[in-house]
């Protein structure tokens, strides 16, 4: 580098070097966003394929109605958690056909937020949607919602920190691509044009394809996803507009009903929810998806009903509130100012929930051209990088330490993390049904993978370790279905022709297959290429030993 | 590989530093500005001010980097954080 690069070139030049230094130093950590974001379209997919238990009853022929069921739930809720500081229950909709419901109970003293959210996951049970009866109790995993959270709160750490760092990547990331816009003077031209087996010039290709190819999606997802912690990131206007009345401005920006008030402490029993959820239906014109109930049997109850957004971009749901102990409506969100239901169509686009299965397909393809983008550009600062040393490691050298960490890290990441997903769930899988604090433990496996998978590379950053992980990745992910089929009776033989509640399971099964052989093609290509340099160095071997005393004279 | 100058590397870290916490100080104030210049209620004005934050937030560091030295990066930022700031205190004094 000479020096002063940054002072002395134009426009271009210096914007080259900010994508490359903002892309580099977040690189590894985004595609672990990236990656759990992507799996994270399907959350509800992964945690259902994560519950074998619960096959069985959601290939349902018949539901019962919504009002029954949401009937059934409440009795059994009134059964189990009548002193409850809040009841949940979620309905059946389209990506969901089985009836939830879980309570919360006022945390005792001293308890920490984790064994407050341990508890709260023991406090559940599933309805059958046919019958209404309850199912077996299934296995002790947070499913999708592990990956959806490690997108955007990391772990083992405070979900504030992750949000911060990750914050901070994406903002690395915004700063990434539009550098990496202007520095491109042939955006539209370079986007067909792919040079393969030509090594530096085809990553630098494959870059440029992935990136611009979803360019659009990649911009805003990236901003989009800023967008969902905005307030957090840019509490400025907040403080200059509400002061310290935080809560104030989320209550009237996400428009969410008044709650958390506090228990009158007068007994008073829950009115019946039927009547409720009829009045909401024939206001909406379909049923709700979800039920809140705060206080329940305390004279001060609200039952809140809200409606999955559906097809609309906004994701503010709909929602109506009733008094918990007459019955009577209190409240219904009206309709968002046209800012409130643009930040909403923000917010929207960055979870898709509005999402038909068509488009989601698209969302999710677009993700993986996001890791593929982010892929390609860490390991085209490794190929730029090594360029500089290429004299040195002819005459013997090594290359330097940054080069060897990168790479090293380049492996833990790119081929590692595969490993780290399908460990996960094979983990889901493996471990015994009754171990202590299975969830956690699905999640120590997870990490565990990764790290192994990271250590494993930083001491040996060699093509054998490219191609050593991205085979174990391989085998893992291509497995899975054959695992499935060895540990459940929902197996790609029964999926592919039961109903459709069992399709999201066949899909599951058939994408891990799919990624299983995209990584095995990798690590057949990695090889293929060390064969190759490996012919070229033995027979530079023998011309430098033809000639021995050319080499000592350079 | 011939090293790189300090002087350089001090540039550099001088230019991040203007960047990621002169930019983040500067977009503060001017989204703040925006927030309380925006005649909407004001859960509108909030939402439009914050929304804009990473638009001006990424403007901000693209320029610290693009413009010609380390000491004029510096300038721009504080001289245009003093202004708004300036102006939000005259606005704020005034209301």
């Amino acid at each position: 580098m000479k020096p002063g690069v940054v002072v002395k070139e134009g426009l271009r030049q210096s914007m080259s070097w900010v994508h490359t230094w903002s892309g580099l130093l977040v690189c590894w950590l985004l595609l672990l966003v990236f990656m759990a974001g992507t799996a994270a379209y399907y959350r509800h997919e992964i945690t259902f394929w994560m519950k074998p238990e619960l096959h069985k009853a959601a290939d349902a022929p018949s539901r019962i109605a919504t009002a029954d069921a949401a009937a059934l739930a409440v009795r059994g809720l009134q059964q189990r958690a009548p002193n409850a500081s809040g009841w949940f229950i979620d309905l059946p909709h389209e990506r969901n056909s089985l009836i939830t419901a879980s309570w919360t109970t006022p945390p005792k003293k001293g308890m920490s937020r984790a064994e407050r959210r341990n508890a709260f996951r023991q406090q559940n049970f599933v309805l059958d949607p046919m019958t209404g009866l309850e199912t077996a109790a299934p296995r002790d995993t947070r499913g999708g919602e592990f990956i959806y959270r490690l997108h955007f709160d990391l772990y083992y750490m405070s979900a504030l920190w992750g949000r911060w760092i990750v914050g901070i990547a994406a903002m690395s990331m915004l700063v990434a691509i539009i550098s990496g816009v202007i520095t491109h003077k042939r955006i539209f031209k370079d986007f067909f044009t792919f040079r393969p087996n030509k090594g530096q010039r085809s990553w630098l290709d494959a870059h440029n394809a992935t990136a611009v190819l979803a360019l659009p999606f990649h911009l805003m997802i990236t901003y989009t996803g800023l967008v969902t912690l905005m307030f957090m990131y840019m509490p400025s206007p907040t403080k200059a507009l509400y002061g310290e009345e935080q809560n104030t401005m989320f209550g009237e920006v996400f428009m969410n009903a008044e709650r958390g008030e506090p228990a009158t402490k007068v007994a008073a029993p829950l009115a019946d929810v039927r009547p409720m959820l009829q009045q909401a239906e024939r206001a909406w014109g379909e049923a709700p998806t979800r039920i809140v109930v705060s206080h329940p049997n305390d004279a001060g109850a609200r039952v809140e009903l809200v409606r999955h957004p559906g097809q609309q971009l906004s994701n503010i749901e709909p929602s109506m509130t009733f008094n918990g102990a007459t019955g009577e409506l209190l409240s219904s969100t009206g309709a968002p100012s046209t800012t409130l239901a643009a930040r909403g169509a923000i917010y929207g686009l960055h979870v898709a929930h509005f999402a038909d299965p068509l488009l989601r397909a698209l969302f999710f393809i677009c993700g993986l051209a996001g890791c593929a983008m982010v892929a390609t550009g860490a390991l085209l600062w490794g190929v730029k990088e090594r360029q500089k040393y290429a004299k040195v490691v002819a005459g013997g050298g090594k290359v330097g330490f940054g080069v060897r960490l990168v790479d090293a890290l380049n492996i833990g990441a790119i081929a590692g993390l595969p490993v780290a997903f399908a460990v996960y769930f094979w983990a889901n899988r493996l471990l015994p049904l009754d171990a202590a604090a299975r969830s956690n433990l699905e999640a120590n496996c997870f990490f565990a993978a990764w790290g192994a998978c990271a250590i494993l590379a930083q001491v040996r950053p060699t093509r054998g370790m490219w191609r050593f992980q991205l085979t174990l990745g391989a085998l893992l992910m291509a497995g899975l279905p054959v695992l499935n089929f060895f540990t459940t009776d929902s197996h790609l033989g029964v999926t592919l022709f039961g109903g459709p509640a069992l399709h999201p399971l066949a899909g599951f099964d058939l994408v891990t297959l799919a990624l299983g052989l995209l990584l095995g093609w990798a690590a057949w290509w990695v090889g293929r290429k060390g064969l190759k340099r490996a012919g070229a160095k033995s027979s530079a071997a023998r011309a430098a030993s033809v000639a021995p005393a050319s080499r000592e004279a350079a | 590989m011939t090293p790189t100058p300090w002087r350089y590397r001090g540039a550099v870290a001088s230019r991040a530093v203007a960047a990621i916490g002169g930019g983040y100080v500067l977009t503060s104030i001017a989204i703040a500005l925006i927030a309380i210049a925006l005649p909407l209620p004001r859960a509108d004005a909030v939402t439009i001010a914050t929304l804009l934050s990473f638009v001006v937030y990424t403007c901000a560091i693209l320029w610290v980097f693009a413009t010609t030295s380390a000491t004029r990066a510096w300038v721009g930022i504080v001289v245009c954080s003093a202004a708004l700031g300036a102006v939000q205190w005259l606005v704020g004094g005034a209301a």
